[in-house]
C-alpha cells in the first residue's frame, strides 16, 4: 500500500532529475566543445561601463557585482513605486466603480477597460516616446510650484539638504517604536477595562512632536536646493542641482501603475461586492454610520477576497518592470542581463543569476502577502 | 626524356600520366583509396610523365577529404545548402533589408562571398538579424556560422568568449553627432552634465566612458537596446549627443526627421576595426571566411572586377591568374575547387565594387578614408593569396 503511494512519486522525481541532468550535461559538453569557460569569477572584475541612474555610488571602475546591485536596486525602486501608486489608484478606482454617482462610475469603468486592454509595452512606448516629445526643452520649461520643472530631460524639483540627518532618522524610528507600544497598551486597555483611547490622534502627535524636538534641540536643520538652468551649448541646456528624476523612470512608473491599477481596481470591486448585502444592512441596523460600516464591517471582510488576486498583480508589475530595457531605464535586465552580459559574454551565468533574482523577488512578495493574508483572515475563536 | 608512362583516368576522364617508376606505389594508392576506388582506369602510353601534375591531383583528393573531415561547419553548410549568416537589424550600407526582404550591404557581401566560394551560389545565404546583445550567443551556440555584423575586433572578444575574428572589412572609429543649432563643432566644447544616447552592449559604452573620464567631464549615459530607439530618443531631444561608430552615425543620420539639422563631429575617439567573426575551433572554416574576404580586397588591388574576371583568366600576371582560379591550386587546402575565388569575384564583386554599391552610392560615406587600398593611401592591406 505504502509502496503504491511512493513509487509513482519516486519515478516522477527520478525523471525530473534525469531531464535536468541531461540538459546540464548537454550545456556543459557544448560549452566545452566551443571553448567557453564557465564561472562566476567575472563578478569581481571591473565593469568599465557607466550607468545613467543609480541609487548607490557607482562608476565604471566598480565591479560587475556592484553593477548587478545597481540594476537590482533600480528594479526594486520601480517595483515599489509602482506597487504603491497602483494600490492607491486601484483602490480609488475600484471604489469609484461602485459609486452611486453615474459620472464617477462610468469614468472609472472607461479607465479600466481602456488601460487594461492595450499591451503594456505599447503603453510604455507611448509614455516615453509620444508623451516625452510633447514635453518642453529645459530652456522652455515653465516652473511648476515655483521651482519644479518637467522637461524632456526629466523632472527637476528642489531637494532638501539636511544637517544631522541621522539624528532625525533616529527620532522617527523612536517615534514609530513608541507608537507601536502605545497601540499595544491601548488594545490591552480596551480589552480589559473597555476604555477607548484616541489611538490615531496620539500616534500622529508622537510622530510630529518627537522629530520636531530634534529640530529644536538635536541640531537638525534643513535647507533646500533649487534646480538651476545651465547652458551646455548654444541651444542645449540642462538643470543642475536639486532632485532630478530621469524621464525613463517617470514613464515606466506611470505606465506600470496605470496598467496594473486597472487590475487592482477590479480586485477591489470584486472584494467589496463579495461581501454579503446582509452584512451592510445588519451593520446599519445596529446604528453604525457609513464610514464605520465601510471600515469596520465591509473592508475587513473584503480584504480577504482582495489580497490573493492583488498579490498576483504585484508580482506581474515586478516582472513587467523588466520591459524597462526598451526605454533605457537601467534596471536589472538592461544593466546586468544587457550590458554586463555583452561585455563578458557569460550568458549562462548572467541569465541564471537574473532569473534567480526575479524568482527571489517574486517569492518574497508572495511570502509577505501570504503573511498579511493570514493575519487578516477570520480567526475562529 | 621519352620514357614510357602510365595514363590514368578517373571516371573515364583523363587525369594525368604517371612515370613508370612511381606507378606501383601511386596506382596502388589510387586503387585502394576510398575516394577513388573503383573509378580508376589506366593504360600505358609512350609519353613523357608529369609527376608534378600527378602529385597535385593526389594532393587534391587527400586534402579534400581531410578538410571536409576537419571542418564540421563546412560539411554542415554543404549538406544544408546555405550559409547561416548573422547580420544587424538594419544598418544601411552594412546590412539592411529592403521591403522585399533582400539583404544588402558590405557585411552581407562577406557572407555572399563565402556562399559563392563554398556552395557556388552567392544567393544561398540565410540571414539572421541580431541585436548587439544577442550576436555572440547566436554564434557560439551554433545558430549561425558567420557573424558579419559591424562587430569590433577586440582582445577580450577574440580571446575570451569562444570567438575568432578573421579580418577587417571596415575600419571605423567612434564619433559624436550633435544638432547643428547647438553650435558645437568639436568635442572640446562638451561641458559637464552632457547627456549622451547610445546602444547597450557595444564597445561604444566603454569608449564613451574612457573619453569622458580622461577629460574629466561628467556625463549622463542613456543606453538603449535597439539603434532605432536611440535615434528616436536623440531626435526627440532627450540627449545632447548621439555616439556610436562614425559609419553608424552617417547611416543613422539618414533616418532622422531632418538629417540636415545634425552634424557628425570631426573627432574620432577610438579604433573600431569591424569584421566578420566565426566560432573558435574550426580552423578550416575560419580560413575560408578569412580568404573569401581577402580575395575581395586583393581582387580590387589587381583591378579584377565582376565584369572583367573572365578576361583576367588569360592575364600574364600569375598573381591575377591565381585570383581567378586560372593558376595554382588555391582552393585545395580548404577542400574547395579551384574556381572558388573566381566565383566570389564574378558573383559578388571585389571590395571596391561592394563599397561603391553599398556605402558610397547610397550617400552614407562617399569618401573611403582609411578603407581605401594601401596602394591608394588607405590602410586596406591583405596578405597575398598564393
Amino acid at each position: 500500500m505504502k509502496l503504491k503511494k511512493i513509487l509513482p512519486q519516486a519515478i516522477t522525481l527520478l525523471v525530473v532529475i534525469l531531464i535536468f541532468g541531461f540538459f546540464t550535461m548537454n550545456a556543459q559538453l557544448n560549452m566545452e566543445n566551443r571553448g567557453i569557460d564557465f564561472g562566476y569569477g567575472f563578478l569581481s572584475q571591473e565593469s568599465s561601463f557607466d550607468v545613467q541612474f543609480s541609487l548607490i555610488e557607482y562608476s565604471g571602475s566598480d565591479s560587475y557585482a556592484r553593477a548587478y546591485l545597481v540594476g537590482l536596486l533600480n528594479t526594486l525602486l520601480v517595483s515599489i513605486l509602482g506597487i504603491i501608486l497602483c494600490t492607491i489608484l486601484g483602490v480609488i478606482v475600484g471604489i469609484a466603480r461602485l459609486s452611486p454617482n453615474y459620472l464617477i462610475r462610468t469614468t472609472a469603468a472607461w479607465y479600466v477597460e481602456f488601460f487594461r486592454n492595450i499591451p503594456l509595452l505599447l503603453q510604455i512606448f507611448f509614455w516615453y516616446y509620444a508623451a516625452l516629445r510633447a514635453l518642453p526643452l529645459p530652456q522652455d520649461a515653465e516652473a511648476i510650484f515655483g521651482a519644479s520643472y518637467l522637461t524632456i530631460k526629466g523632472f527637476y524639483t528642489p531637494s532638501l539638504i539636511w544637517e544631522n540627518l541621522d539624528v532625525f532618522i533616529y527620532s522617527v524610528v523612536a517615534a514609530i517604536i513608541v507608537i507601536i507600544f502605545v497601540r499595544i497598551q491601548a488594545k490591552k486597555l480596551r480589552e480589559n477595562v473597555g476604555k477607548h483611547l484616541p489611538v490615531l490622534n496620539i500616534s500622529i502627535a508622537i510622530l510630529f512632536v518627537l522629530p520636531l524636538l530634534t529640530f529644536l534641540f538635536g541640531g537638525v536643520n534643513v535647507g533646500y536646493e533649487t534646480p538651476e538652468l545651465k547652458q551646455l551649448a548654444k541651444t542645449s541646456f540642462k538643470f543642475e542641482g536639486g532632485l532630478s528624476i530621469p524621464p525613463e523612470l517617470l514613464s515606466l512608473v506611470i505606465a506600470l501603475s496605470l496598467y496594473t491599477a486597472t487590475f487592482v481596481a477590479e480586485c477591489v470591486r470584486a472584494g467589496i461586492q463579495g461581501v454579503g448585502k446582509g452584512q451592510r444592512e445588519a451593520a446599519s441596523s445596529i446604528g453604525l454610520n457609513r464610514k464605520q460600516v465601510l471600515n469596520l464591517i465591509i473592508m475587513p471582510q473584503a480584504l480577504r477576497i482582495i489580497i490573493p488576486p492583488t498579490t498576483n498583480q504585484y508580482l506581474n508589475l515586478t516582472k513587467n518592470s523588466s520591459l524597462a530595457a526598451a526605454i533605457a531605464y537601467p534596471d536589472l535586465v538592461l544593466v546586468f542581463a544587457g550590458t554586463a552580459l555583452m561585455q563578458t559574454g557569460k550568458a549562462i551565468e548572467i541569465v541564471s543569476i537574473t532569473m534567480l533574482t526575479y524568482l527571489t523577488l517574486s517569492l518574497s512578495i508572495s511570502f509577505f502577502m501570504n503573511w498579511y493574508n493570514a493575519k487578516i483572515a477570520i480567526v475562529e475563536k | 626524356m621519352g620514357h614510357n608512362c602510365l595514363e590514368i583516368y578517373l571516371d573515364g576522364k583523363y587525369l594525368s600520366c604517371l612515370n613508370y617508376e612511381y606507378s606501383k606505389v601511386i596506382l596502388n594508392y589510387l586503387l585502394t583509396n576510398k575516394k577513388t576506388k573503383g573509378r580508376i582506369m589506366f593504360k600505358y602510353l609512350k609519353q613523357l610523365t608529369s609527376l608534378v601534375a600527378m602529385v597535385a591531383v593526389l594532393f587534391t583528393f587527400t586534402t579534400e577529404t581531410m578538410a571536409a573531415k576537419k571542418s564540421k561547419t563546412l560539411k554542415n553548410t554543404q549538406k544544408k545548402g546555405f550559409v547561416r549568416c548573422g547580420v544587424s537589424q538594419g544598418l544601411p550600407g552594412f546590412s539592411n533589408a529592403d521591403a522585399a526582404g533582400n539583404w544588402t550591404g558590405i557585411d552581407v557581401d562577406v557572407c555572399r562571398a563565402v556562399a559563392a566560394a563554398v556552395l557556388g551560389d552567392a544567393s544561398k545565404v540565410k540571414f539572421t538579424p541580431l541585436s548587439a546583445k544577442e550576436r555572440f550567443t547566436a554564434l557560439t551556440s551554433g545558430e549561425i556560422d558567420i557573424l558579419s555584423r559591424n562587430t569590433t575586433w577586440t582582445l577580450s572578444r577574440d580571446a575570451d568568449i569562444g570567438l575568432t575574428f578573421v579580418g577587417v572589412n571596415f575600419y571605423d572609429g567612434q564619433g559624436f553627432m550633435v544638432r547643428k543649432s547647438s553650435g558645437i563643432t568639436s568635442t572640446d566644447q562638451f561641458k559637464n552634465g552632457i547627456s549622451a544616447c547610445t546602444n547597450i552592449g557595444t564597445t561604444t559604452e566603454l569608449n564613451m566612458r574612457d573619453f569622458f573620464n580622461s577629460r574629466g567631464i561628467s556625463y549622463e549615459p542613456v543606453a538603449f537596446e535597439k539603434a532605432d530607439e536611440v535615434v528616436a530618443a536623440y531626435d526627440a531631444g532627450r540627449c545632447d549627443t548621439y555616439t556610436t561608430d562614425k559609419s553608424g552615425l552617417a547611416a543613422q543620420r539618414t533616418k532622422m526627421s531632418n538629417p540636415d539639422e545634425h552634424i557628425v563631429l570631426p573627432e574620432t575617439i577610438s579604433k573600431e576595426p569591424l569584421g566578420p567573426v566565426v566560432r573558435q575551433g574550426d580552423s578550416v572554416w575560419e580560413d575560408i571566411v578569412r580568404w573569401s574576404l581577402n580575395t575581395m580586397i586583393e581582387a580590387e588591388e589587381y583591378g579584377i572586377t565582376s565584369g572583367n574576371a573572365d578576361m583576367m583568366k588569360t592575364s600574364d600576371n600569375p598573381a591575377i591568374k591565381r585570383l581567378v582560379g586560372a593558376e595554382g591550386e588555391m582552393g585545395a587546402a580548404f577542400g574547395l575547387d579551384n574556381d572558388w575565388n573566381y566565383r566570389i569575384i564574378t558573383q559578388v564583386g571585389n571590395y571596391g565594387e561592394s563599397y561603391k554599391r553599398n556605402i558610397a552610392d547610397t550617400g552614407i560615406l562617399p569618401d573611403r578614408g582609411p578603407n581605401e587600398l594601401w596602394t591608394k593611401g588607405g590602410i586596406l592591406y591583405v596578405p597575398p593569396a598564393r
